[in-house]
């Protein structure tokens, strides 16, 4: 399968899943729908980062918990439509990552990788003293998002459609964005720093935006994942959801962003099929990481496929 | 704020420091001589504290135990850079955050298979448990002391090693110089091999003196490991005397941090504002600290390299 056609692909698969839920009548499919498009939408968001910007952000969780946080916060305030939800998760998200994007920018390799670990610890901790907002625990929301009211995402399957609608919206503008001038600017500030300066381009304004924007991304996600459990704790924050979604984005290959969207399905179809047998699927999934690597460097289609890089 | 107060958490946050320094040491050194990020260097933390519980508990003796559990641990290092970690040293870094997190998960869920998920005991030596006075009328525990102790030595064997021997110089070249090095005909693999496992053992020989403070249990290394981060990136990757230094400091602003942070917010902002920020600006000075020194320092405080 030519790399082009990877992200209809995957959506189309997606369709596919959620149509199959809805005629099984299976509200446990559309679930599993929601939670993988959600994990697939975050993940796509940090292999633009990676991939395309050269980014390799170690905080991607704190984005991912603000727009979590957001749908908590705003539904105690009685804000609930979705209209005003996800745009105000999308923008705390982007806000704080163009805020801390403006320090961590400054670095670069393993000192990058760190001080963003280290910003969304510093957020992982401010979500704990939200004793207001459940503290340690967390708390459960109000409920889920409205239109105006109106309780469009009440079934399972209305939730699982907007995620997948979503998700389709975000690969399509995300490759878009790749695709053109701008993500050229990025790729080549990815291999030659000097290139860029010595056009008199600013690679900084632009990594900041892609920061802002993958970010942003991840925020709806969080929203998304807040009204898929309509529960947001810190632990959403925490550093290992900010290295799960490393592992998925490296796990399907950074050269296309639908690779990401595959790595995530792994993770989650590892963590479906393993967990009615196994507490310790975790297990499972970090011996398939270490073998994924071991075999040929991270990229599962390349593996499968039988060739080099995919 | 008493003397005694002040005293006691200056010697609390030495001790935090050099158990610090003991998991960072290693972590600097794979980095530097290797350009190799290991996030699984916490689970050496936590396996050092496993196997030392069990065999004290088998042998009966803790200073028999922990010997025992210091050459597994080193053992263990070269079994694991056998399997795994060789394999990665040349890859870029992605690869090795996502064969290192998977390193974790298979270590910290073997572990809770063997163990179960409730803590294990480690008892301090029973000669070794008491407290004592340090100044008239303010005792302390004489663990804590052993292992400032021990963390003392260990850093000035390391100076020694590192600064007064030739496979020192190698490490010390080679973390600045590999490609020289390599071209001088030094088997740098090999070096790597004996860096790696001799890191291990000092990040496990932190977690068995660690472990009768904290609680034994398979996700102990994850909280350290993240810190011993911080120390190798304020203090310069790469570098056993930043490492040293920015141990110290980190152990030191954390364990103040704790103590005096939440009185002192109290004292500006009133009870309530306060019993919610202090927690978390206390547990937030480390990072605050470590993204100042790198707007400032992006190689940290004795980075050689432009990393």
């Amino acid at each position: 399968m030519s790399g082009r056609y990877l992200a209809p692909a995957l959506i189309g698969l997606f369709a596919l899943a959620l149509a199959l839920a809805w005629g099984m009548d299976s509200s446990y499919g559309a679930v599993l729908v929601t939670r993988a498009a959600i994990l697939s939408l975050a993940a796509a968001s940090l292999s633009f980062l990676i991939g395309q910007a050269g980014l390799v952000s170690f905080g991607h969780a704190a984005p991912f918990g603000i727009g979590a946080y957001c749908v908590l916060v705003l539904g105690e305030s009685e804000v609930r439509n979705i209209l005003v939800v996800l745009p105000m998760a999308f923008a705390a998200a982007a806000v704080f990552a163009v805020a801390t994007g403006t320090i961590a920018l400054r670095t670069r390799g393993i000192s990058f990788i760190m001080i963003t670990l280290a910003f969304a610890q510093m957020m992982f901790y401010v979500a704990s003293s939200l004793s207001a907002f459940g503290g340690d625990d967390g708390m459960a929301i109000a409920g889920r998002s409205t239109f105006f009211g109106a309780r469009i995402l009440r079934s399972d399957y209305q939730l699982a459609l907007l995620s997948v609608v979503l998700l389709a919206a975000a690969l399509v503008l995300l490759e878009q964005i790749a695709a053109s001038r701008f993500g050229l600017m990025l790729r080549t500030g990815r291999e030659t720093e000097a290139k860029l300066e010595a056009l008199g381009l600013d690679p900084f304004r632009h990594r900041l935006v892609a920061l802002g924007l993958a970010s942003g991304i991840a925020g709806i996600a969080g929203a998304l994942l807040a009204n898929q459990v309509e529960y947001v704790s810190p632990s959403s924050m925490n550093w290992h959801m900010s290295g799960e979604l490393i592992v998925m984005v490296v796990l399907g290959g950074t050269a296309r962003i639908g690779g990401a969207v595959i790595g995530a399905l792994v993770v989650v179809v590892i963590n479906e099929m393993l967990s009615p047998f196994t507490e310790h699927w975790m297990f499972v999934l970090g011996l398939v990481i270490v073998a994924a690597v071991l075999l040929r460097g991270a990229d599962l289609r390349a593996l499968l496929r039988g060739t080099g890089h995919g | 704020m008493t003397t005694a107060l002040l005293l006691s958490q200056v010697l609390n946050g030495l001790q935090l420091g050099v158990i610090l320094f003991l998991v960072a040491a290693g972590l600097t050194l794979v980095f530097g001589v290797m350009d190799f990020i290991n996030l699984a260097h916490g689970v050496q933390y936590m396996l050092g504290a496993y196997l030392v519980a069990v065999l004290v508990a088998w042998s009966g003796h803790f200073g028999l135990g922990l010997l025992l559990g210091l050459v597994c641990a080193l053992a263990l290092g070269f079994v694991m850079e056998v399997l795994v970690f060789r394999h990665l040293t040349r890859r870029d870094h992605l690869d090795q955050v996502l064969a290192t997190f998977g390193v974790i998960l298979i270590v910290t869920e073997g572990v809770r298979m063997i163990f179960g998920p409730a803590p294990l005991a480690l008892p301090m030596p029973e000669a070794l448990s008491g407290a004592v006075e340090i100044i008239p009328g303010f005792n302390y525990p004489v663990w804590r002391l052993v292992i400032i102790a021990v963390g003392l030595f260990v850093a000035a064997l390391l100076w020694v090693l590192v600064n007064r021997t030739r496979m020192g110089m190698l490490v010390r070249a080679g973390s600045t110089h590999p490609e020289t090095v390599s071209a001088l005909g030094v088997d740098i693999d090999r070096l790597f091999l004996w860096v790696f496992a001799f890191g291990a053992m000092l990040a496990g020989l932190a977690g068995a003196m660690a472990g009768p403070l904290v609680s034994v249990e398979p996700t102990m290394g994850d909280r350290i490991v993240i810190i011993a981060f911080v120390v190798v990136v304020v203090g310069g990757a790469g570098s056993i005397k930043g490492a040293f230094i920015a141990a110290l400091l980190i152990g030191m602003v954390d364990t103040l941090g704790r103590a005096f942070v939440p009185d002192l917010l109290r004292a500006i902002l009133g009870r309530s504002a306060a019993a919610t920020a202090g927690p978390a600006l206390a547990s937030m000075l480390i990072y605050l600290l470590m993204a100042a020194v790198l707007s400032v320092r992006p190689a940290g405080l004795f980075g050689r390299k432009a990393s």
